[in-house]
């Protein structure tokens, strides 16, 4: 198989050791590290749709954070109608609650996605401005609807009972829920690996990304492979909207739009198209808010800033740069 | 006279504000390699994309073997039997010699005998096999281009300046491969500007100037003809090698 450049990933370990020496705790170190790449698999989940999206055909979607909004509030309904299972002693009858809580928030995503893409976006293929303005238009739109349906407080998200609190491990402690979230970042990352790279449909994504005009010129009508790619990815933004809301235990309007920075940011670093990047480029954000939260918390936002000039001064293209 | 797999008549096509191809006629008579001639900026490459669809004919029309084509969106027009290698390749870089074949095997899996068959003319695409294309050369990324479009038999080729940018040796190389394609009766319209190339392969010849086709006939007449060649392609053909 392809030979997989190593650069990133050795970026992402200087990381991490420079956090050690900066922080010095290891236990410290540990919990922000786990927290950090938690954080990180959420944006990856929230990101991915965007970056092919992007890739694919060039839109410019800065809706993308009603999918996570409203993945988030559909999750918080979900779980109300299942607080039951979900506060129940038994880890099995809490899946009960969160795994079809998480079906409806990326179902919902999905759907959403599904009109967006419909309604808002074809009339607007290859206009960049108008993109922008439409899809932000729709945004507005969109979470003034969420007003609506579900009040303008912010909400509880619980997050089921046996995923609450912490395993310790000597002084350090490992949130269950951070884990959780890592562990199903990684599934969902291993899941696009096998099917972009081991599929047909995966091997058309690829090499539409790259040249969409060639995909077509095969014989290939690449629309409808993007409106698919484009529902997959609202529906991935809808559960990591759930699963963050769930992190954070709360959930208001903005749940959405508040990670677009760090989702642009993410792409940018990764290399608009690239899902490899996209996962490396979160993993970065994730580690560097927690770092610098940490050592010093009025410099977070401007550090990702400072992280992604960093980047593109080292690879104008981002980490991994889709051949074009 | 049988009519011919591809028939352009009267075509123009718009390119924003221009007016690039104004009135184009044209015919690729089947199982010949037809050579389509002309100074730089005379139109060739739009021909290719207008037929294919990737711009649209504002006026005239496309026929393809018996059928109007000049509506139909490009991947209903590749799918009709049409393949295409751009003057810039097309190639994917990030995926490998093997996946970019598999992708142009719309019918299905790859064909052992039909592989055999393209590696006798590339030996370098069983060599690279799971090479990313983007490590080729541009000889080798060339070969695959080709290779692409005929990893399946389709009834048309167009191919877009085959020879452009690479080494005299790698030029050999790929005139013999398409002397060797000929053989299979594959019907191609070929845009070249290297005279060798264009003289020792076209069966016809089209010439286009300005948007427009201004010359067509046999090859080997053009070739025995410097005057014509001097005054459609300003320096005699001779002159380009
Ligand atoms: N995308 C475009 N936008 C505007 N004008 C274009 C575009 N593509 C081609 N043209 C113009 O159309 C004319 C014909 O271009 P075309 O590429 O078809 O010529 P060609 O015969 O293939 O030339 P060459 O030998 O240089 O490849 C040229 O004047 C060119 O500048
Ligand atoms: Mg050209």
């Amino acid at each position: 198989m392809k030979s997989i450049d190593w650069k990133p990933p050795l970026l992402v370990l200087a990381v991490l050791l420079g956090a050690l020496l900066l922080i010095g705790s290891p236990s410290t170190w540990f919990t922000l590290t786990v927290a950090g790449v938690a954080m990180g698999l959420l944006i990856f989940l929230m990101a991915a749709g965007l970056t092919l999206v992007f890739g694919l055909m060039d839109v410019m979607n800065f809706a993308h954070g009603v999918f996570i909004a409203v993945g988030a509030y559909v999750a918080v309904s979900a779980m109300k109608l299942a607080s039951g299972a979900a506060g129940a002693d038994s880890l099995l009858v809490n899946l009960g609650a969160l795994v079809p809580a998480m079906l409806a928030a990326a179902l919902a995503g999905g759907l959403l996605g599904l009109f967006f893409e419909r309604v808002i976006i074809r009339p607007v293929y290859g206009q960049h401005l108008k993109q922008i303005l439409i899809t932000t238009g729709g945004m507005i739109v969109a979470e003034q609807l969420i007003h609506v349906l579900w009040g303008p407080d912010i909400l509880q998200l619980a997050r089921p009972a046996a995923l609450k609190g912490s395993f310790l491990l000597g002084d350090m402690a490992l949130e269950k829920f951070r884990l959780s979230a890592v562990v199903i970042g990684l599934a969902v990352f291993a899941a696009m690996l096998v099917l972009l790279n081991r599929t047909r449909i995966g091997l058309l994504i690829r090499a539409g990304v790259e040249n969409k005009e060639m995909v077509e010129a095969m014989g290939y009508r690449i629309r409808r492979l993007f409106v698919a790619v484009f529902v997959a990815g609202s529906a991935l933004a809808g559960l990591g909207g759930a699963l963050w809301g769930m992190y954070q235990e709360s959930v208001t309007v903005h749940i959405g739009a508040s990670m677009m920075v760090l989702i642009f940011i993410v792409i940018i670093i990764g290399g608009l198209g690239s899902v490899l990047g996209c996962f490396t480029g979160a993993l970065l954000v994730g580690l560097v808010a927690n770092y610098i939260g940490f050592l010093s918390p009025k410099v977070a936002l401007g550090s990702n800033i400072l992280l992604m000039v960093l980047v593109l001064l080292w690879r104008p293209q981002g980490l991994y740069a889709v051949g074009k | 006279m049988p009519e011919p797999l591809l028939t352009l008549s009267g075509v123009h096509t718009h390119i924003g504000h221009y007016h690039i191809l104004q009135g184009v006629d044209l015919a690729a008579p089947r199982g010949e390699l037809t050579m389509l001639l002309g100074r730089n900026g005379a139109g060739k490459t739009t021909t290719l994309r207008t037929i294919l669809g990737l711009w649209r004919a504002s006026a005239g029309g496309v026929r393809f073997d018996g059928q109007d084509i000049t509506r139909l969106d490009t991947p209903a027009i590749a799918a009709r039997g049409i393949a295409y290698v751009p003057e810039s390749m097309g190639i994917f870089a990030g995926l490998t010699v093997h996946e970019n074949l598999l992708l142009a095997a719309r019918e299905g899996p790859l064909r052992d005998e039909r592989l055999e068959w393209i590696f006798r003319f590339f030996p370098p695409m069983k060599k690279f096999w799971d090479l990313p294309a983007g490590n080729l050369s541009g000889g080798q990324k060339q070969m695959l281009a080709i290779s692409r479009a005929i990893v399946e038999p389709r009834k048309l080729l167009l191919i877009d300046e085959p020879t452009k940018g690479l080494a005299p040796a790698i030029i050999q190389n790929l005139i013999a491969a398409f002397a060797e394609l000929k053989k299979s009766q594959t019907t191609i319209l070929m845009v070249e500007q290297n005279f060798h190339a264009a003289r020792s392969l076209g069966d016809s010849v089209a010439v286009m100037d300005a948007g427009r086709v201004v010359h067509t006939g046999r090859m080997a007449d053009l070739a025995a003809d410097e005057a014509l060649q001097t005054k459609l392609l300003g320096l005699s053909l001779e002159a380009h090698q």
